[in-house]
């Protein structure tokens, strides 16, 4: 919402300077976002007057001047304006003054040898215009010496401020200058809108044609013609002010409803009384209907829009934006003045569909005073009388006044207990009534009628709001929240410390978290088992950017190529995060994945005198997904390594981790190739990723002690086997078997050596375990160290084929 | 020069002589085993008289007391050179560089050290974290917070919408955390206290402006919190978060579906030479959103707005980082580059916390 400081003071009466204005503004909810003060901008440039203009000595293009600036010592200037000549005015500016549409600051210069102290301006060169033939002219009159901004009426400072969509009451001059005055920055001009008086009815007959249950569609619709106007461009000050909120005067039967749609937040429309044909109606638009808008589009109308249509057809889109059919023109002589009132969603939505930005739109999705629908009418009447002329008819008038005012019960002790601050009874009511609302009561509850103006207001609330924002929050002071007491218990849950957990646990592995984005390429998302309808945006912002994601590993593998591609080949990131398998919120899920791309291990990446660059592997991804199993302390006793994952990891060279075989919680690997080939991959990568929520919390234990420790006095001892098994036998069922065979004694299984070549037939390998074997009740004799070999060996035979290797 | 000088000078010129041990234990066995030169002696001894025995014996005694000290002492010589050898035969360059330590590698986002941060400040006043999902439905991101439908306060936010379900329904990508705030409302009675850090969405895109941010939401309902103890709250955050002695901050009344009153919060910074510093300088910086909880939201979580009260206030996540940490520009935070993450990341270890501080 843009105004002028000379608009505003139509409304209020003060002595306060722009700056108290803007810092009250600011301080009451209207935020200035910006003010625009050309005279500030503009103060060295002066009227004056050229007394003399000879051809310049050695340039045919230039002249040579003496200019009087109102000081009574004339300066030479040099010129280079065809239209510079003696006698005439124009605006001039001394050296050391900032040119805006040459950006450069004026010194004394010589040009051609001569002299020239300042300069003669045209109106390009103080941004204000585009002329470029020559400088202003500025006519015989003009004062010699007058600041050249006031003179020409642009001293006028523009105050932006940015408005909140609650206060349609300030989409108006009037109204900012209402709330300036409750805040103490002058006093409310007091104004009386004599009603006009028409003389006959109007000839143009209005229908609201609705179902019962559309009524409030439109309240309200007063129309009202003038006969007789002679249309022209509107009055300099009109267009002077229209211009400085960045409007375009057209003419004065439209200049005049821009001109109340911010003087009043009153939106108008007028058609030109010779282009409508017989009666209005006001209704829904029907399928198929169109309409050539002022915009110059030709806009589909749908049911859900609301017309004014008459005999053709549309003329107009309520609330919204005219027809060029019926608008008004130079030629118009009778004109129709509509006033009307429309339901706020229903234009927001017509609005918005047809994708059209309206200062009446604007207003009207808000709220419009509803009782200032015929007080606007004959404003705007009158202002087409004064500038226009013609003899106005009486107003037809369909529908009704609606009744908006609300009464709310407040006690004045709401203010303390939201606000947290005592202000004197009379201040509060003070307050309200400049405000425009009425108290009723002298107690300690009153009742509080709103004004017409504010639909925000709904409750005591709004009226604390109301007060406090008047009275200034600064004015209300601190206070401690009441602490809980005593030492402060723990509040994060056991997911939310596992989450920061392995963030750190993560990154102290040498990984970079990276903060991926939530949605993918559909492609991705299909690759890594999404991709359905349900999580696909209706309005991505990119064409890559369109599914929600289902795994944070596609996300992580895009990122380390992106590295890859600048020259950084080793990147290990992850990342802990949301993902997505369906709408609902238990279909979203917290992961912590991983990935490890070319050389990028836990040793580091890169080449080493220590040792040759080793690319990662499939062990890299498990290593760091046992390792954040480790760091979150989840019991790995039930814990499951299973060969395979899902399909974008390399089929022989992944495996998935559970617990049970219906309790999947992550898999690592090596990236597939096609998964590599569909993203765009190169090089080494591995990844791998953790379900969070799937993971099996800590038992609540009563009592923080641990198990006690057993240990046993007897010396542990070690006996290594290499087992010849083919080649697809995992080294698991192994360890496992091994692990089985004796249960009380064996304490650990450790696979030291793989084999495969000479001395091993083909198709199958050794694989040499250490068996860690802890006594527990004596020291084992030769004997029963031999038996438990034995048994060990049969266990291992049997569950794997295994033979032992001699 | 007696027969014993001659034998001893000439073993003790052996055991010199000796270049290793095993030239050495020679020399032992020829004087000392068992028919060694000495032991030959010692033997005599028993055939003697006890007046010879008494002048030879001191003598021959002697002479093995010596041998045998002069054998030990070239032992112990040659073994203290030998390990003088070795030692110098196993030195190495000690200014190698060794590899990188993951723990110095390592980086924890930004975000993440943020939102630790605050976690840390806000457990301190009994706020605990409210989570909720980020694919919303309209009624939670909306219309329970007092957004009516296709009122113009929607457009305050540019909404990812989901497609729409059987039913016609569509959900939305959150467009900030107030959602939970229903969500903890609905769940749990008074007193609430709990901040709500999580990613939210917008369609937005520009230097200033990514689809996808971070908010932290808090929210207090009781029987008596108000704007005075918001201020506090709020002021108590800035100074401990930015870790300055003081913070002056602006409360402006503005508007939030959400909030009656309402306000947005500048906080008073300098820019000396492009770089803020709170608690000095005379510009201010608009930092966060707040309110007393809106009559009708508090309805809408079935709360009677006379009995409770509370407020509720939204930081930008990622703008405070930026602030506090200095980084010019948004968009690389979601970039995942190793060089950003490098520089502005923090190391594993660095856990925030109020006893040992927010940050080294």
């Amino acid at each position: 919402m843009k105004f002028t400081l000379s608009w505003l003071k139509d409304h209020l009466d003060t002595e306060a300077s722009l700056d108290a204005i803007a810092e009250a503004l600011t301080r009451i909810g209207l935020e200035v976002e910006g003010i625009a003060d050309k005279a500030a901008a503009l103060a060295p440039y002066v009227v004056a007057r050229v007394l003399t203009a000879e051809q310049h000595p050695n340039a045919d293009r230039l002249r040579v001047c003496t200019v009087d600036a109102g000081d009574g010592r004339p300066v030479q200037v040099v010129c280079g304006a065809p239209n510079a000549r003696a006698g005439m005015t124009s605006v001039f500016a001394p050296p050391g003054t900032y040119v805006p549409g040459k950006g450069i600051t004026l010194s004394v210069g010589t040009i051609r040898g001569v002299e020239s102290h300042g300069m003669l301006c045209s109106g390009a060169e103080l941004g204000i215009g585009e002329d470029h033939d020559g400088i202003l002219d500025l006519g015989a009159d003009a004062p010699v010496g007058v600041p050249y901004a006031r003179h020409a009426g642009l001293d006028d400072p523009v105050i932006e401020i940015n408005l909140t969509p609650n206060r349609p009451d300030c989409t108006s001059v009037r109204g900012i200058a209402r709330d300036l005055a409750a805040a103490g920055l002058g006093v409310l001009k007091r104004e009386t809108l004599p009603p006009v008086r028409g003389e006959g009815a109007c000839p143009v007959t209005v229908a609201l044609a609705f179902e019962p249950a559309d009524r409030g569609l439109c309240p309200l619709f007063a129309l009202r013609l003038v006969r007789g106007v002679r249309n022209g461009p509107s009055p300099a000050w009109m267009q002077a002010r229209l211009r400085a909120i960045g409007l375009r005067p057209i003419n004065a039967l439209v200049d005049i409803t821009n001109y109340v749609t911010f003087d009043r937040g009153r939106p108008l429309h007028v058609f030109d009384a010779a282009k409508v044909h017989g009666a209005l109606t006001v209704r829904r638009a029907r399928e198929g209907e169109t309409l050539l808008a002022l915009d110059g589009r030709t806009h589909a109308l749908t049911d859900d829009t609301v017309v004014i249509a008459d005999a053709n057809g549309p003329e107009s889109i309520a609330g919204i934006m005219g027809g060029q059919a019926s608008g008004c023109d130079e030629t118009t002589t009778d004109v129709l003045i509509e006033s009307a009132l429309w339901d706020p969603a229903n234009i927001a939505a017509s609005g918005r569909r047809l994708g059209i930005i309206t200062d009446a739109r604007y207003r009207f999705e808000r709220g419009v005073d509803p009782a200032f629908t015929l007080p606007g009418l004959d404003l705007a009447t009158r202002l087409v009388l004064d500038l226009c002329g013609g003899t106005p008819s009486q107003a037809t008038i369909a529908g009704e006044v609606p009744d908006s005012e609300r009464i709310v019960d407040f006690p004045w002790t709401e203010v303390r207990r939201l606000a947290g601050i005592d202000l004197p009874r009379i201040e509060m009511k003070v307050t309200l009534e400049a405000l425009g609302f009425h108290v009723a009561g002298t107690g300690d509850r009153v009742k509080v009628l709103t004004p017409s103006w504010r639909p925000d207001i709904e409750g005591k609330a709004d009226l604390v709001e109301e007060i406090v924002r008047i009275a200034g929050l600064d004015r209300i002071e601190a206070k401690p929240l009441p602490r809980p007491a005593g030492v402060g218990r723990p509040l994060l849950t056991p997911m939310q410390k596992r989450t920061r957990t392995a963030k750190r646990a993560l990154a102290a592995r040498g990984l970079m978290e990276a903060v991926t984005w939530s949605f993918i390429p559909q492609a991705d998302a299909e690759l890594f088992g999404g991709g359905g309808g349900d999580l696909r945006l209706a309005n991505p912002i990119a064409a890559d950017l369109s599914d929600m994601r289902p795994s944070l590993v596609p996300g992580l593998l895009r990122a380390a190529q992106r590295n890859a591609d600048r020259g950084y080949p080793d990147a290990a990131l992850f990342e802990v995060g949301q993902c997505f398998g369906n709408d609902q919120p238990e279909g979203q899920s917290t992961r912590a994945a991983g990935v490890r791309r070319g050389s990028a291990t836990l040793g580091g990446a890169g080449r080493h005198w220590d040792g040759g660059i080793e690319a990662v592997d499939a062990f890299d991804a498990k290593a760091d997904a046992l390792a954040l199993l480790a760091s979150l302390g989840v019991p790995t006793g039930g814990l499951q390594v299973t060969a395979g994952g899902p399909a974008w990891l390399h089929p022989g060279r992944s495996g998935t981790l559970r617990f049970g075989p219906k309790t999947e919680v992550g898999w690592f690997g090596a990236v597939h190739p096609r998964t590599m080939q569909a993203l765009d991959l190169k090089g080494s990568l591995v990844a791998f990723e953790i379900v969070l929520d799937a993971l099996p919390l800590p038992k609540h234990r009563p009592t923080k002690a641990k198990p006690a420790l057993a240990l046993s006095e007897f010396q542990p001892l070690s006996r290594d086997f290499a087992f010849v098994v083919p080649r697809d036998v995992a080294a698991g069922d192994i360890v496992k078997a091994a692990q089985g065979a004796e249960r009380k004694l064996v304490t650990g299984v450790e696979v030291f050596d793989l084999y495969e070549g000479p001395g091993v037939p083909e198709g199958a390998k050794s694989v040499a375990v250490a068996v860690r074997l802890q006594p527990v009740e004596r020291t084992l004799t030769d004997a029963e160290i031999e038996a438990v070999s034995a048994r060990i060996v049969a266990e291992v035979s049997r569950r794997t084929g295994a033979t032992l290797r001699m | 020069m007696t027969d014993l000088d001659t034998l001893e000078r000439d073993l003790l010129a052996q055991v010199a002589a000796a270049a290793d041990e095993a030239a050495l234990d020679a020399v032992r066995v020829s004087a000392l085993g068992k028919k060694g030169s000495v032991s030959d002696l010692l033997k005599t001894l028993g055939a003697m008289t006890p007046e010879a025995r008494k002048t030879r014996g001191p003598l021959i005694n002697g002479l093995r007391d010596r041998v045998q000290g002069a054998l030990a002492d070239r032992k112990a010589a040659l073994a203290e050179a030998a390990l003088e050898e070795r030692l110098a035969s196993e030195r190495v360059d000690v200014t190698l560089p060794v590899r990188e330590a993951p723990e110095a590698r390592g980086r924890i986002h930004p975000i993440s050290q943020v939102i630790d941060e605050i976690t840390a400040i806000f457990a301190d006043m009994g706020f605990s974290v409210a989570e909720g999902p980020d694919i919303e439905t309209d009624e939670l991101n909306f219309t329970a917070l007092n957004f009516p439908p296709g009122h113009p306060a929607r457009e305050m936010h540019d909404t990812f919408f989901l497609a729409p379900d059987r039913e016609g329904k569509r959900k939305v990508l959150r467009t900030h955390t107030s959602p939970v705030q229903i969500r903890t409302m609905r769940a749990k009675a008074p007193p609430i206290r709990v901040i709500i850090p999580g990613r939210t969405y917008r369609h937005d895109s520009d230097q200033t402006h990514t689809p996808m941010f971070h908010q932290v939401e808090g929210l207090v309902i009781d029987t008596a919190a108000n704007i005075a103890n918001l201020k506090w709250v709020l002021e108590e955050f800035c100074r401990a978060f930015f870790e300055v002695d003081a913070v002056k901050m602006r409360f402006r009344p503005s508007f939030f579906p959400f909030t009656e009153p309402s306000a947005e919060v500048d906080i008073q910074c300098s820019r000396k030479g492009g770089e803020i510093r709170f608690g000095e300088g005379t510009d201010w910086l608009e930092i966060l959103g707040c309110g007393m909880v809106h009559p009708n939201v508090l309805r809408n979580c079935g709360l009677d707005p006379d009995a409770v009260q509370g407020f509720a206030f939204g930081v930008g996540l990622d703008r405070i980082a930026m602030l506090k940490y200095g980084m010019p520009d948004l968009r690389p935070f979601f970039e995942a580059d190793v060089r950003w993450l490098d520089h502005y990341g923090f190391r594993p270890l660095d856990v925030p916390s109020l006893v040992g501080g927010l940050t080294s």
